[in-house]
């Protein structure tokens, strides 16, 4: 069952220096029950995309179904049925105050979904054992620790028992043990209470090691999406990198009219080919060197990473729209 | 009613904030209480030489005056709370849950009026140690005005500081606006003694005729036309500032 759906999503700023366009008709679906990552650089729109499904922001064009409510026509429906964490950069964000504890601000968000004192209280402790908080319910959130502040924030967005969580880029300046810790829970999220998971992150190895499925994201537009492997099948390839002994030129002869490889490129003796599914080409490609009498120094196979998809989709590397290093080996062939 | 609710449970935690770091309210009360204490007693002298041919209450005259002096200082700086807010993700955590949208405006505004509330009991106890005289109900009318203006500067100030952002355009633009309102509002010597243009300028204020009124009421004087000039201009101004603010947090904000 599609749980978000948006067709045409857009949303325009106007700034004194002109109308900028935050997001520019984004059309995506999300199951019941995914994990899926939101991927792109600071400043592609994914946050304006969240504060759009969230209701926290009017959409300028384009329209959107959450849980089955209509954005526009019905944001209370949307609100019941969602949870939003906010970004947090450092200690500052999230969405806790940080001269609150840790239990008042479960109690008063449950209070402010309407929930009764006593529910809101029973709630807030449910959370506090479920998000490993037992122990810091009368801490000021100020003197947690910055995985402990996340996973508050998480619970946060979860009082009212949500079908949906947003999470705006969750894993943001923790450290990696608390990362993986996070992660856990955001898997547990899903496992335990079937809760859809919808995440914005400019972290490949996040997307990687939790979501189902990825949007990519670049300049307000969904340029790619599929699941991880997919799309580095898709669009990447994995890499074989060859360190020959021998003429490379009747090598690349043998191997110039097969389908399985996309590209060649070669420098000196040193030979890269692009294929897909290398783990499968590799073994046949040995066999063919092999009965070709071309020994080998050295044989590398790498799979591309989701850093590779977004250099590949939008010639930008991923963190913070900075130029990629040219890969001198290609560089090298090029020239 | 929702509303009420959300409300109180906004003002609830808000002022369950203000309590935990009484810190704030006590700093902000030091300034007038030092131009009550070091100043007041130079004041007294200079205003029972006859500087306004008055009846010799000078603390009567100057306490209303150092009261909208807190007021414009306190209340108008609350803006900047709610650009921590906003930052901390806290505006948003809010807006996202079923709470009404105003009430987290109202909510916090009815902290605003309370606080200085307080803080306007105690410079009036310090006032009548130093020697002010007023009647009860004089007091109390003064202390309905100090809440009109709480209303107004902190719907102002939190418009201003949601619309923005910026604690910077914040800042300057309270500095560019309380300044002039201190000194054309006869907040500390009648306007009266001043040239012509000086109180044509000054009319233009609304804390004038509101300072007027309570100076008023410090001396018994309940149903005149300042009275009633002074109530409708608070009144005027608190209900222009909120439907301001409610306009800018109902509005989507950008970004």
């Amino acid at each position: 069952m599609t749980i978000i759906e948006a067709r045409g999503l857009g949303r325009t700023f106007k700034t004194r220096r002109g109308v900028v366009e935050a997001v520019a008709g984004v059309d995506l679906a999300v199951e019941q029950g995914e994990i899926v990552g939101f991927l792109g650089p600071n400043g592609a729109g994914k946050t304006t995309t969240f504060r759009l499904l969230t209701t926290l922001l009017r959409p300028t064009t384009g329209t959107a179904t959450v849980v089955g409510a209509d954005l526009i026509r019905d944001p209370v429906g949307v609100r019941m049925g969602i949870g939003y964490v906010p970004q947090a950069i450092g200690v500052v964000g999230g969405g806790s105050d940080p001269n609150s504890t840790v239990r008042e601000e479960l109690v008063l968000q449950g209070r402010l979904y309407r929930k009764p004192a006593a529910e809101a209280a029973r709630r807030a402790d449910l959370l506090v054992r479920q998000l490993d908080l037992v122990g810091l319910e009368r801490r000021l959130t100020k003197t947690l620790s910055g995985g402990q502040r996340r996973r508050l924030d998480i619970a946060l967005g979860l009082v009212h028992s949500p079908r949906v969580i947003f999470l705006d880029e969750p894993s943001t300046g923790l450290d990696p043990q608390s990362r993986s810790n996070l992660w856990d829970h955001i898997r547990r999220l899903r496992k335990e209470l079937g809760t859809t998971v919808f995440l914005s992150t400019h972290y490949l190895d996040e997307a990687d090691a939790l979501c189902d499925r990825v949007l990519v994201i670049d300049h307000g537009k969904v340029v790619a999406e599929g699941r991880p492997e997919e799309l580095k099948q898709r669009l990447s390839g994995d890499i074989i990198t060859l360190s020959l002994n021998g003429d490379p030129g009747i090598v690349q002869e043998t191997f110039a009219g097969r389908a399985d490889i996309r590209e060649i490129t070669l420098n000196g003796c040193m030979m890269r080919l692009t294929v897909q599914h290398g783990e499968r080409v590799l073994p046949e490609l040995l066999r063919i060197l092999d009965g070709a009498g071309v020994t080998l120094n050295s044989v590398q196979l790498i799979s591309p990473t989701l850093d590779d998809v977004f250099l590949t989709l939008t010639g930008r590397g991923l963190r913070d729209g900075t130029m990629v290093m040219p890969d001198p080996l290609l560089s090298a062939a090029a020239s | 009613m929702n509303f009420v609710l959300d409300t109180r449970l906004v003002f609830g935690r808000q002022m369950r904030l203000a309590l935990r770091n009484p810190v704030w309210t006590v700093i902000s009360l030091l300034q007038p209480v030092m131009f009550l204490v070091f100043f007041g007693p130079l004041f007294a002298s200079v205003f029972n030489r006859g500087l306004t041919g008055g009846a010799g209450n000078a603390y009567g005259y100057f306490v209303p005056g150092l009261l909208i002096q807190l007021g414009l200082f306190g209340s108008a700086s609350v803006g900047f709370s709610i650009i921590a807010d906003f930052r901390y993700g806290i505006v948003d955590r809010l807006r996202v849950t079923m709470v009404s949208r105003l009430a987290i405006l109202a909510g916090r505004i009815l902290r605003d009026v309370v606080v200085l509330l307080v803080q306007s009991v105690m410079l009036i106890l310090v006032g009548l140690a130093f020697g002010l005289r007023a009647p009860v109900t004089g007091i109390l009318i003064g202390l309905g005005f100090i809440a009109l203006i709480a209303v107004s500067l902190s719907a102002l100030s939190y418009g201003i500081g949601l619309l923005t952002k910026s604690e910077a355009v914040l800042a300057s633009g309270l500095n560019l606006l309380i300044m002039p309102i201190v000194l054309l509002s006869g907040i500390m010597l009648p306007l009266t003694i001043g040239p012509g243009w000086l109180q044509g300028i000054g009319s233009v204020s609304p804390f004038r005729y509101i300072i007027d009124a309570m100076r008023e009421a410090y001396v018994g004087n309940y149903g005149g036309a300042v009275m009633v000039e002074g109530i409708s201009v608070a009144v005027a101004m608190a209900l222009i500032c909120l439907c301001a603010a409610t306009m800018i947090f109902l509005r989507e904000n950008s970004r």
